[in-house]
């Protein structure tokens, strides 16, 4: 297999589907002449030409709204917003439309489309240019969503998100597009929806990320078991669907959950998840719930205190001791 | 013929004029040089070669006007009054930044100037101009609100209903698009179906001028009227000041969507040799007085990131400060 970056493995799904079905098109802003400003798209204007590979205007809730009309009247749209933040524009199209108008219409028309978003934060852009907002779409009946963690979950996610006939939130993480790892070559390789992947398995406690907490909740398993802690690491691909059995046998197994989530504490996924764990595996649980979450703040600019309002590997290994500490 | 600059303001403020679009020139190349010396992180936008749009803006608007802009947006703050100390310390991330760093370089931020912020949401500022406009009419105040805008701005939603609502309104705002023919790397012709920005207004009925963003003496004058006919009208006005930023649209963009043919074709319409030119040739100052402006402008921002370099960084602690009042 050979290795890529997550970016590759993105450009790479976008490719073979947009080879494979004619009615695959793509718009967003600067996607087209200037390749995506993060260069996902790099190589689809020269391949499949302006008619299916389009620039827009930033009008962002147009750029969701003209897809939900596109995937109505047949065709499968790619819109890309150049960032997670700039969908607050869009929540008008992505929540009162695309997510409502398949049920809202009795399921009488599908909305096969994927808006694509690249989110995060640790690359000091401030607090409008920082956000995670993944809760926010979670939230949301009617919408699928997605966000990978490894180059080859983000060719197959993605692949799979074209192909469904459901409307989808896919996001990328800005900091994991030059992380590499190995990507199958095969245009069938897909990465079903609702399916968590054990990236790492373990008996003395389960952490649940996604994303690149996932690949910070590996660094932390790694260095936990240097002292003889040995960590279960649930990576979960889709937080909708949520894959709640592969959570629930693994929390049963080891009894411990520490759950990673990159957006605001309050109210977001982890206490969500944290809930359904208490709900499910109340008798099996030897400790409370924890989470490790992004502080409750508007991200600040500076490097120096941006990185605590963030979760770090260490910041998760020392969750999992504390856990692993307590007596109850 | 062009008008001769005496007659239109006397020499001190003509000076001014050139010492102020040097400063910018010199903060924003050294900005450059940080960004790569790794002091500034993030995104970092900068205003090379659209000077005259700013220093001949905030003449023709008074001390009490607000100003809003986007996030490319360092010298607009600084030609304001804003201290390029703390300009330069926000941008390294220090406590004595203009936001004590929190905000950065896409938001520097000082009521005392009635500089109402950098917005990095692109369309973000129009409706809070229209906002502090309306409260500065209900108050009864003496001012106006100017908001600074790019070409890639006027396709959001919020332009529209912001140009709309401030005719209806009747809210004294001064829109002021710095047209640089590019969002990012898109040019204009691409993204909107009138390239010609100004003549767009008439949908709200609002009066439009289009003015030559390379030179300052221009842009001074039209601004000076448009903030006039505000103030007299009570009514909004509109300014496309057309333009060129000489860089990528940010630090990580090398700009390879625009010829080299174009970029010298603007290059030769650099609006500070050109103006140093006409300086000279109207006898309003000397060679030797010029470089000495442009040695000063040195000075100041090598005192700049002197006192950005050794500032303190923010405590830990204060990311829960200034959340809540
Ligand atoms: C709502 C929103 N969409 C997209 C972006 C990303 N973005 C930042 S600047 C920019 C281009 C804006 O161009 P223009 O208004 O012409 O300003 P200029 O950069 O030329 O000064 C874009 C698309 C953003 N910051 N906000
Ligand atoms: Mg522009």
């Amino acid at each position: 297999m050979p290795e890529m970056t997550y970016r590759d493995a993105l450009n790479m799904a976008l490719k073979e589907e947009m080879r494979r079905d004619p009615s695959v098109v793509t718009w967003g802003e600067d996607v087209a002449l200037y390749e995506g400003s993060f260069k996902v798209t790099r190589g689809l204007l020269a391949e499949f030409g302006e008619e299916r590979v389009k620039d827009t205007p930033i009008s962002e809730n147009t750029i969701v709204g003209v897809a939900v009309g596109a995937a109505m009247g047949g065709l499968r749209p790619i819109a890309e917003l150049m960032t997670v933040n700039f969908a607050l524009l869009a929540m008008d199209q992505i929540v009162d439309h695309m997510a409502k108008i398949r049920s809202m219409f009795g399921g009488q028309v599908n909305l096969p489309m994927v808006v694509r978003m690249p989110g995060g934060g640790g690359s000091q852009l401030g607090a409008q240019h920082s956000q995670s907002l993944e809760t926010y779409f979670m939230h949301c009946p009617g919408l699928y969503v997605a966000y990978p963690a490894t180059p080859a979950d983000a060719k197959g996610l993605l692949k799979s998100a074209i192909r469904d006939n459901n409307p989808v939130i896919f996001l990328e993480h800005e900091l994991l597009y030059n992380s590499k790892g190995e990507v199958p070559e095969d245009p069938e390789f897909l990465v079903p929806f609702g399916q968590a992947s054990v990236m790492r398995p373990g008996t003395d406690a389960t952490i649940v990320a996604y994303a690149r907490m996932s690949i910070l909740a590996q660094q932390a398993a790694a260095e936990l078991e240097n002292d003889g802690i040995s960590c279960e690491v649930i990576d979960l691909r889709t937080l909708t669907p949520l894959d709640t059995e592969t959570i629930m046998a693994s929390v049963q197994r080891t009894g411990r959950a520490v759950v990673v989530e990159e957006c605001w504490r309050t109210a977001g996924l982890g206490g969500h998840i944290a809930a359904t764990i208490g709900e499910n595996c109340f008798d099996t649980l030897r400790a409370p719930v924890k989470r490790v979450s992004g502080l409750d703040v508007p991200m600040p600019y500076s490097r120096k205190i941006e990185r605590i309002c963030i979760p770090q590997t260490e910041t998760i290994a020392a969750a999992v001791r504390e856990l692993m500490a307590a007596k109850y | 013929m062009e008008t001769k600059l005496r007659a239109i303001l006397p020499d001190h403020e003509l000076i001014r004029f050139y010492e102020q679009m040097v400063l910018s020139r010199e903060f924003e190349e050294s900005c450059a040089e940080q960004y790569t010396k790794g002091h500034i992180t993030g995104f970092l936008h900068l205003y090379s070669g659209q000077e005259a749009v700013a220093v001949g803006a905030t003449a023709g608007l008074h001390r009490d006007d607000y100003i809003l802009s986007a996030y490319r947006e360092h010298p607009q703050a600084i030609i304001r009054g804003a201290d390029p100390r703390r300009v330069m310390a926000e941008l390294f991330g220090k406590s004595t930044g203009l936001c004590k760093g929190k905000g950065g370089s896409m938001h520097l931020f000082d009521p005392d100037l009635n500089f109402m912020g950098g917005y990095a949401i692109v369309g973000g500022q129009f409706p809070i101009a229209c906002g502090l406009a309306f409260s500065a009419k209900f108050r009864g105040e003496d001012r106006i609100a100017a908001c600074f805008f790019g070409d890639g701005a006027v396709n959001q939603g919020t332009f529209h209903e912001s140009l709309n609502w401030a005719r209806l309104w009747e809210l004294p705002v001064l829109f002021i698009c710095e047209n640089n023919f590019y969002g990012i790397g898109t040019e204009v012709h691409r993204s909107s179906a009138l390239a010609s920005i100004h003549r767009r207004t008439c949908g709200y009925d609002i009066p439009a001028e289009k003015v030559d963003g390379m030179d300052v003496i221009a842009v001074y004058k039209a601004v000076k009227y448009g903030a006039e006919k505000v103030r007299e009208t009570g009514m909004p006005y509109f300014i496309e000041a057309t333009t060129y930023r000489f860089r990528g649209h940010s630090m990580a963009d090398p700009a390879k969507y625009r010829s080299a043919a174009e970029h010298e074709v603007w290059k030769s319409r650099d609006p500070i040799p050109n103006y140093a030119k006409r300086l000279l040739e109207e006898g309003i100052a000397t060679q030797a007085q010029l470089d000495a402006i442009l040695a000063k402008a040195q000075e100041t921002v090598q005192e700049a990131v002197r006192f950005a370099e050794e500032s303190p960084w923010p405590e830990d602690a204060s990311v829960y400060e200034d959340i809540y009042v």
